[in-house]
């Protein structure tokens, strides 16, 4: 449906002089196409063509972290026009474990997922979920949670599982400190990080079938995250992505660090910005120039009854519901929404599990329309008019528009009204 | 008496082995019919367990009678009176037929509420308490096309006395008078039909007494009450079946409640039973286990043989005899038992099997996903597991239906029950 709206749309000037369809590295399985560039912000349109697929950027990736989307057929994901979703390393490392997954031709063919697949390190899994990990120079060592072994996950062996699950991006494995964090250990796991890429680029078995894309790290200091990007942006990698943030830290300090990195980023690169979900968190990043996105959130807050709407959200077990008989938001086109009621939703939950399942679809549904809203936007160059209507819809008034929203926008030079 | 078009068309009847037919003009416009021996489409709250409509309907030729029961929908009358066009269009189901049902046949409600004028269901938010007034208030709202009339089946324990049953045939006489009453004098049900319900326990004459008085109202057909897995051993079902089924009028349907085991469906259906509560497929799905008896009586003799394509091979199953004991009938959970008729994949062995569940099957899951991956969502304890399994194991148990309507056709009825009972051979299998 986008490419068409492409096709019509008037070259973009800037895109066609510089010729920006070009292949990054002969070896590298990634291209980047930029269909459209906002001419205020530092929002782009592109096609990042993966060995499965091509993907519409701004693009958001639901997450699958066992190798499956939270009671949804790869046929209903497919169906949503989901182009790329995630699989956690730590998990599927654990079970059904790489071997497995090797003989099962990769994760693609153990899920029987079509399009592309996004894993991450392991790293983040094992430092947040996982007690007794320790980070030394070799890796992250930790115990086994199933036979309490103790397991180095090295940059090396994340390589290496990711090279058995077969995943179209891979992600280095980086050193993982908490957003809030500060002083020497900040510095110390970005020299890391750095360090630990060349040896994850050096352990790529699959160059030619797998991108593996560098995570900048630095904190929250600006100094280090430049330093960072100066480093890491000379590596020959097919793609950025922007971590160690969305970990607790304050919005302020938030998008300053997400605006630095794109500053300092490749053009013709994709950026990928790292556990942001939230709709406005997308829309305000988009504007800073970030490409992809990833978050639990959508089917996580599904789960519990949580429908994702223009105007924030729906919480379908609330009593309020009981009687309301119209569509969870009347203008969505989903399955669920196409069928369904509030009133009758309410009542499934208290009957069975396709209940939460009804609101994970509509979620994905909310997600990826978002985006391709967006995308459209941005290709008919009136994407700050979209984001003047988007907070208006979010927010009952412009004085409850987040003050980090609003100074982030201001700085990519939309004034919210 | 409201006019419906329903007709039951037999094509076939053989003594002790069944009756092959169809049921014409179903519904409140009469354009759905559904094959008998057949079964219901089992819902929760008019869901398919597990599934969404986009789930549900990757399988084709699904029973065109979907059965809601008044359990889950009592607590909802509110909402319902206010919507005002029935449970159908409020649960989104648009082409089918719906048949309401007392009670959830996958869950056992508590005894001892029952009283002379009330019978109680449970819902989530508890009992309520239904006199036939409520009852008819509430399938008034909910606009059925066939619904189980109000009874007191509370003779299923195995001490129930005579007086007690007795008591259960009188009430439940009187409870369909009053609904009886209710419905020919509104214009809501025009088009819709009551079935009567047969109780009368494990007592012979109180079964004929039930069956000869409630066939002669006008009722649209029979639910036969109070056979459900646990009352009474098969041989003792059959017979009681036959006799009951033998006062019945021809031209109705019978339905059992509470029965959905293979070899029980067999055994009913010889004893004149026409139609089944498809509760069993999710017991089944709920306990992580996939349906994988054989039902394949083509007459193809290699596909006939010892490795039926519905089935798996069975030279891997004798590789794991310890784990097959293990996994046996006494498997008990939390759930329902296992039974010799499904494979559990939460069992190790499948962890790097890359089969389908079903060799040859044509369901969704089969044709995309192998028993690897559902071992892995079950073990992980993810939701997907439960969806592929209610998609697998209701196109299984629908598939052995049409192979049971085939063989009533093709004289193969006997050839069907030795490849259904034929254990031994799989996972969890009783040896015989
Ligand atoms: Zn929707
Ligand atoms: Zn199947």
């Amino acid at each position: 449906m986008a490419s068409t709206i492409e096709r019509g749309a008037p070259p973009n000037a800037l895109g066609s002089n510089m010729s920006l369809k070009k292949a990054l590295s002969a070896a590298s399985p990634l291209s980047l196409r930029i269909v459209a560039e906002c001419p205020v912000t530092k929002a782009r349109a592109c096609d990042l063509i993966l060995p499965h697929a091509a993907v519409s950027t701004p693009v958001f990736m639901p997450v699958g972290t066992q190798g499956t989307l939270k009671g949804i057929t790869v046929d209903q994901l497919e169906g949503l026009g989901c182009q790329i979703c995630l699989g956690n390393t730590y998990h599927l490392g654990m079970r059904p474990g790489p071997d497995l997954i090797e003989k099962a031709s990769g994760l693609h063919g153990f899920m029987n997922w079509k399009k592309n697949l996004l894993t991450d390190s392991g790293g983040f899994q094992m430092v947040s979920l996982v007690e007794l990990s320790e980070v030394t120079e070799d890796g992250v060592k930790f115990k086994s949670p199933y036979d309490g072994k103790e397991i180095l996950l090295s940059p090396e062996k994340s390589i290496s599982i990711q090279n058995s699950l077969g995943s179209d991006i891979m992600m280095q494995l980086d050193d993982v400190v908490s957003s809030t964090v500060t002083g020497p250990r900040v510095e110390e796991a970005m020299h890391r990080s750095i360090r630990w890429l060349d040896r994850c680029i050096a352990a790529n078995k699959n160059p030619d079938r797998q991108n593996l894309f560098a995570i900048i790290q630095g904190g929250l200091n600006a100094e280090l995250r430049k330093k960072c990007l100066e480093e890491m942006t000379q590596r020959d990698v097919p793609g950025f992505a922007i971590g160690g943030l969305s970990g607790g830290e304050e919005k302020d300090d938030f998008w300053r660090m997400v605006t630095l990195s794109t500053d300092h980023l490749p053009r013709e690169k994709p950026r990928y910005l790292m556990g942001v979900g939230y709709a406005v968190d997308l829309v305000v990043c988009v504007a800073l120039g970030c490409d992809m996105f990833d978050c639990v959130f959508p089917t996580r807050t599904a789960r519990f009854g949580s429908a994702l709407v223009p105007w924030g959200s729906l919480q379908v077990k609330h009593k309020q519901y009981a009687k309301d008989l119209q569509p969870i938001d009347p203008d969505c086109h989903c399955p669920t929404c196409r069928r369904h009621s509030r009133a009758y939703l309410h009542a499934l939950f208290k009957n069975d599990t396709a209940a939460m399942h009804h609101i994970t679809i509509h979620n994905i549904s909310y997600q990826l329309t978002l985006m391709r809203s967006v995308r459209q936007s941005i290709v008919e160059k009136r994407f700050p008019e979209f984001i003047q209507a988007f907070m208006k819809r979010m927010f009952p008034s412009p004085d409850q528009y987040p003050s980090w929203a609003v100074d982030a926008l201001t700085s990519v030079n939309i004034k919210l009204e | 008496m409201a006019g419906s078009k329903m007709k039951l068309e037999l094509s076939r009847v053989v003594q002790g082995k069944g009756r092959l037919g169809v049921l014409k003009g179903l519904g409140r416009t009469g354009q759905h019919s559904l094959k008998i021996p057949g079964c219901l489409l089992y819902t929760h709250f008019g869901s398919v367990p597990h599934l969404t409509q986009d789930t549900l309907h990757t399988m084709r030729d699904l029973p065109s009678v979907t059965q809601v029961t008044l359990s889950t929908i009592a607590e909802h009358q509110e909402v319902l009176e206010e919507f005002k066009d029935g449970f159908r269009k409020f649960a989104g189901l648009h082409d089918t037929v719906l048949y309401c049902s007392l009670h959830d046949p996958a869950t056992s409600c508590p005894t001892g509420h029952t009283t002379n004028k009330t019978v109680s269901v449970w819902g989530s938010g508890g009992r309520i308490e239904l006199t036939a007034a409520k009852f008819m208030a509430l399938q008034r709202t909910i606009q059925p096309d066939w619904y189980q009339s109000m009874a007191d089946g509370e003779t299923w324990l195995s001490d129930t006395s005579r007086k007690r049953v007795r008591k259960s045939v009188d009430r439940t006489l009187a409870h369909l008078d009053e609904c009886l009453l209710v419905h020919k004098n509104s214009q809501e049900f025009e088009g819709a039909e009551i079935l009567g319900v047969v109780e009368g326990g494990d007592i012979l004459e109180e079964r004929l007494r039930s069956a000869r008085e409630t066939a002669k109202r006008p009722v649209g057909g029979f639910c036969l009450d109070g056979f459900q897995a646990g009352s009474m051993d098969q041989a003792l079902r059959t017979q009681l079946i036959n006799a009951v089924t033998k006062e019945l009028p021809e031209d109705k349907p019978r339905l059992l409640q509470g029965v959905g085991q293979p070899d029980e469906v067999l055994a009913c259906v010889g004893a004149g039973v026409d139609l089944f509560e498809a509760f069993f497929p999710f017991q089944v799905t709920e306990r992580g286990c996939a349906l994988c008896f054989s039902f394949d009586i083509s007459p193809d003799p290699e596909r006939a043989g010892s490795a039926p394509s519905t089935v798996l091979e069975l030279e891997q199953e004798r590789d794991a005899p310890v784990e097959a004991q293990q996994n046996g009938d006494n498997m008990v959970d939390g759930q329902t038992q296992m039974t010799s008729f499904e494979m559990n994949l939460k069992d190790k062995r499948y962890q790097d099997d890359f089969r389908p569940l079903v060799e040859g099957c044509g369901c969704y899951c089969c044709r995309n996903h192998k028993r690897a991956y559902l071992h892995h969502l079950l073990v992980t304890n993810e939701l997907l597991a439960g969806v592929l399994l209610m998609i697998h194991n209701t196109a299984h148990y629908q598939g052995f239906f049409s192979a049971l309507r085939e063989a009533l056709a093709t004289d193969k009825l006997d050839l069907l029950q030795r490849r259904v009972l034929s254990k031994g051979d799989r996972p969890g299998g009783k040896s015989e």
